[in-house]
């Protein structure tokens, strides 16, 4: 029966297609699972900006450059190792007082400004900490002196958005990007255009003992990140949306196996021992269809745990006594009074026996349909959770990318990609698996007649 | 020796008990109200008494509906009776627990009446055949499929290893209704109870099913049950036949005896329904037993044939059962008409 199901599905073009994304969708979680282990992706995910640092914010991914006319910049990032970066000289200039000035040199091509520039340093030194002026270098020539500071950390950032004095000096009009001076070729105009060509950043440091040393770092800030763009944290999208998957298809597996499973070994023992075995399943079921599951879900969210785990078992705890059992039961009512049970019964078989090598194998093709059917489902029920703000608190999901989107307001700020991509992940596994379900159901359905 | 023998009857050792014997059975089905109250019964066995000897063949006959099903099923141990006993070998088949009953079962065949329905359909011949030999504890798979191939061969599908592997829907009714036999007597059993086995067969297999049926049953020396509303099939079969009205053995005899020399009213209007293949049939009525067989809830008083019954003593049958009257070697009625001492009438 089931042989020649696999034969049939073949003839059905939704199936195909179905199943073929099905088979993409459980490549990608296992090539996630071995990429990016469980570890790794909680570490991310949960990481701040000692992690993502280099990320631009809220970036949409670098496609998004294929629809636009003015190409949005991608984040450049170097290291005083970098080569292209010159060192201009170290030289002693007192018993005290050594100078070492470096100068980084990138192109910048995009029709946008980025979005910010950054510098990372890092000084080692006994007493004196040592001193650094950054002076940015236009293609036209113009100099700029960014700041003057003195390096006493292990990780000192200057952030051109948060110059305060800079933008003093600069006189910025009001709500003017600060980045726009840097690269715009004359920002006092109405509409400031880029200026493209080559950017030169000199560090001039001073430092005050002989084995005092200094990196550092630059960072401009894109537009563009990746090939899923980048959230409120800096995060890179792509982590989650691929550790996602296989979430979403464990859970929705697991859940909707678990529930058609146990729903239909119950429904089988209640109608094979009958009396008042089948009364009290039939009593639990009545009353736990009418129990309202979102709400239940929301408590055991807020007071007990969120973690998928555990909502996974509520979920099928809740489920397993539901609408099915009805279904199942009035097909195996039916499978009971067949001769051969009776016959079997004859020869001696257990009711266990029974139960699952002559009653269970009969409704199974009855059953696959609806698994399949239901996989989706519990993978939007889990979606819904998270959105709710019940998501796991370690795991990133799909639901939980939607619901950091819909916190910060994603959709009126603009931010498609980040709503886009999740509920395109969610609304592609559930026409798969629509599509190889209802034509599963279609094949199998006239045998449903025979039972 | 009397074919009902009294309970009392002590088995002396040389006497061998007989392989099968029923005691005085009711088969009662509660009647419930309210889910628990009790509403009465469907006497569908009232007070059955037979014994079957080893190797014998006896024919259950009796409209839908008399209590035939239930006996078998009584027999076969799928109900429990409601008073009574079933002795085999001796022993009451309910008496040994657990146990008890999964030994009685190795030693019991059954064959049904609708051989596709008997056969699950998602198991192959091989796995339908295997389960009985599972169930009996042989573990080894080889001895398995050796006796799985000899008994195909003796129901006559051959070569059997072109049947292993086919579904019961591949399988023609007569071919489905053999595995049914196969797997009826695979385990050996002394006992095979077949309930109306050619009834859903065309016509063309049944006299090869019945010619099968009583060629395995004198090759294993089986004692066969044979459960039918069809006279006309019966004198392929059996050595004995039972006429079942209502719950109650009316009429046991041979099976010339029944069809030569009928006694009770019911007997006599089952034979003469018969059909017979003559045109001559169709230009004049036959007559049958006015009414239909009686509630088995509330039977009728006395005699529960009575109310169809062409030949009633007024003011008797009705009132008091009949009792079980000998009318000639081995041949036994429950009516009146034969009674040699008849209470006095009370109307």
């Amino acid at each position: 029966m089931l042989r020649g199901a696999w034969k049939e599905i073949r003839h059905y073009p939704s199936a195909v297609i179905g199943l073929v994304i099905i088979l993409i969708y459980a490549a990608i979680s296992v090539y996630t699972v071995i990429a990016i282990p469980y570890e790794e992706a909680v570490r991310l995910w949960r990481g701040g900006e000692d992690i993502w640092g280099d990320n631009p914010r809220l970036a949409a991914p670098t496609w998004y450059n294929l629809f636009r006319k003015k190409k949005l910049p991608l984040t450049i990032k170097m290291d005083d190792k970098h080569p292209s970066v010159k060192d201009l000289g170290y030289q002693q200039v007192d018993d005290d007082l050594w100078v070492h000035d470096l100068e980084y040199a990138f192109d910048f091509q995009a029709d946008e400004f980025p979005q910010d520039v950054a510098l990372f340093f890092q000084a080692a030194f006994q007493k004196k900490a040592p001193y650094v002026s950054i002076v940015w270098i236009r293609p036209d020539g113009k100099e700029i002196r960014l700041e003057d500071l003195s390096i006493r950390g292990q990780r000192q950032v200057f952030l051109v958005s948060q110059a305060q004095r800079l933008h003093k000096k600069l006189r910025l009009p009001e709500g003017m990007d600060p980045v726009v001076p840097l690269f715009a070729d004359d920002y006092k105009s109405e509409n400031p255009q880029v200026l493209k060509g080559t950017y030169k950043v000199r560090l001039e440091t001073t430092l005050f003992e002989a084995d005092s040393t200094i990196n550092s770092k630059l960072v401009v800030y894109g537009k563009v990140h990746g090939w899923a763009g980048t959230d409120h944290l800096r995060r890179d999208l792509s982590v989650a949306l691929l550790w996602g998957a296989p979430v979403a298809l464990s859970f929705g597996l697991l859940a909707a196996t678990g529930v058609s499973v146990l729903t239909m070994i119950i429904a089988a023992v209640g109608v094979w021992f009958g009396g008042w075995v089948d009364a009290a399943i039939q009593r639990i079921t009545e009353v736990n269809m009418v129990l309202p599951v979102l709400p239940i879900l929301i408590m055991v969210g807020i007071f007990i745990s969120r973690s998928l785990v555990v909502m996974l078992l509520v979920i099928v705890a809740l489920s397993i006594f539901g609408a099915s059992i009805k279904t199942n039961r009035a097909i195996f009512l039916q499978i009971k009074a067949s001769p051969y049970i009776e016959a079997a019964r004859s020869y001696g078989a257990s009711d266990l026996r029974i139960i699952f090598f002559y009653m269970i194998p009969r409704i199974i093709p009855t059953i696959i349909p609806s698994l399949v059917l239901g996989i989706p489902s519990f993978v939007f029920l889990e979606a819904s959770l998270a959105v709710l703000g019940l998501g796991d608190p370690v795991l990133p999901t799909w639901g939980k990318i939607l619901d950091d989107a819909r916190v910060n307001g994603a959709l009126l700020q603009g931010h498609f990609y980040w709503v886009l991509l999740p509920s395109f992940a969610l609304m592609i596994t559930g026409i798969a698996f629509a599509m190889l379900g209802f034509s599963l159901d279609r094949i199998f359905n006239p045998r449903l007649r025979e039972l | 020796m009397t074919l009902t023998a009294p309970v009392a009857t002590p088995a002396t050792a040389a006497q061998q008990p007989p392989l099968l014997s029923v005691r005085n059975l009711r088969v009662w089905y509660a009647l419930r109200k309210w889910g628990f109250g009790l509403a009465g019964y469907v006497r569908a066995v009232d007070d059955v008494s037979f014994d079957l000897p080893r190797g014998e063949a006896i024919a259950v006959v009796g409209e839908s509906g008399c209590g035939k099903s239930s006996l078998m099923r009584a027999i076969l141990g799928l109900v429990r009776p409601h008073s009574g006993q079933i002795l085999f070998e001796g022993q009451d088949i309910w008496a040994g627990g657990r146990e008890g009953m999964r030994r009685y079962r190795m030693q019991v065949g059954y064959v049904q009446q609708d051989p596709y329905g008997a056969l699950p359909p998602f198991m192959s011949v091989r796995r339908i055949l295997e389960e009985p030999l599972i169930l009996a504890g042989i573990k080894d798979r080889k001895e398995r499929l050796e006796r799985i191939i000899r008994v195909l061969e003796e129901v006559k599908m051959s070569p059997p290893e072109d049947f292993l592997n086919k579904f019961p829907h591949m399988l023609s009714g007569g071919q489905q209704q053999r595995v049914v036999i196969a797997r009826a007597i695979i385990r050996d059993p002394k006992l095979l109870v077949a309930d109306e086995p050619v009834s859903m067969l065309d016509a063309s297999v049944r006299v090869e099913i019945l010619k099968l049926l009583r060629q395995i049953q004198e090759e294993h020396n089986l004692a066969v049950i044979y459960i039918t509303h069809d006279l006309s099939t019966v004198r392929y079969f059996s050595e004995r036949i039972f006429v079942m009205y209502a719950g109650k053995l009316i009429e046991k005899a041979s099976v010339k005896d029944i069809l030569e020399s009928p006694r009770h009213p019911y007997t006599k209007a089952l034979l003469a329904a018969i059909p017979e293949p003559d045109a001559e049939n169709a230009k004049h009525l036959r007559e049958v037993p006015p009414g239909e067989p009686p509630s088995l809830v509330n039977p009728p008083s006395g005699c529960r044939f009575h109310p169809r019954c062409p030949e009633i003593l007024r003011g008797l049958c009705e009132v008091k059962e009949p009792p079980e009257v000998e009318v000639g070697p081995a041949h036994l009625t429950s009516c009146w008409l034969y009674a040699e001492e008849r209470p006095s009438r009370t109307a």
